[in-house]
């Protein structure tokens, strides 16, 4: 067995760890913004395990996924931040005053 | 069982591989040990840049390779834009949307900075609803 493979096992075995953290406070997570957090490092995990992957084959079939996974991830965790605080603002705004039919507001 | 290894290359790469994936299974354990979402971030962030730089540093050692070191260094690069941005968007939503216990903050100089916010436009709309009732 060559150090290479015996530390790619190894590895897997880390990540699968994580993997398990992360979906346990994605079911769990009472905030959305605790998934938000969760599903990113579910992404890390899959582009390090196919660092992992590649490393342990010896292939570089994959390097254009960990490109992709970052960039999918910043704009999933993005829009769900946006998305918190813009409900946020919506559930604990003031109601609106109602003015007549020709009143001032618009 | 005889552990075998062509070149010193190899065990830099198994040491960096089992370090960098280390990482991810300790941002598991910090998502499941931690009471708040900011804490919870502090762990989660950890392998985003440093545990996917020796995962990929350890790939480039692990091919032996010069050519595909450009495009280790774009997807480490990536990340590394990309990482921060998120975090901060994820903890500014925290703290607008009171996910956030103020009694864990030693120092809390956003919510002057909200506070005052708030006042402002409170008048500022005062002032248009005045101003449209003339």
């Amino acid at each position: 067995m060559s150090v290479l493979s015996l530390a790619g096992w190894i590895s897997l075995g880390f990540l699968a760890l994580g993997a398990i953290g992360a979906l346990y406070r994605i079911v769990r997570g009472p905030a959305l913004l605790d998934r938000a957090i969760a599903v990113d490092v579910i992404l890390i995990v899959l582009s390090s395990g196919l660092t992992v992957w590649m490393a342990l084959n010896d292939s570089t079939h994959f390097i254009v996924l960990v490109v992709v996974a970052s960039l999918i991830g910043f704009i999933s965790s993005a829009t769900l931040a946006r998305f918190t605080v813009e409900g946020a603002h919506a559930n604990q705004a003031e109601p609106e005053p109602q003015q007549g039919p020709t009143g001032g507001d618009v | 069982m005889e552990i075998t290894y062509d070149s010193w290359m190899d065990i830099v790469a198994a040491i960096l591989l089992v370090l960098g994936t280390l990482l991810s299974a300790v941002a598991g354990f910090g998502l499941l040990r931690f009471p708040d979402v900011l804490s919870r971030m502090h762990a989660a962030t950890k392998p985003q840049v440093l545990g996917l730089f020796l995962a990929l540093a350890g790939l480039g050692f692990a091919l032996k390779t010069w050519v595909v070191v450009p495009v280790l260094i774009v997807a480490w690069l990536m990340q590394l834009i990309t990482a921060p941005v998120s975090a901060h968007l994820v903890g500014r939503a925290t703290y607008r949307s009171h996910h956030l216990d103020p009694a864990h903050i030693a120092v809390d100089d956003l919510a002057k900075v909200i506070y005052e916010q708030e006042r402002a436009d409170a008048e500022t709309d005062a002032e248009d609803r005045a101003n449209g009732r003339q």
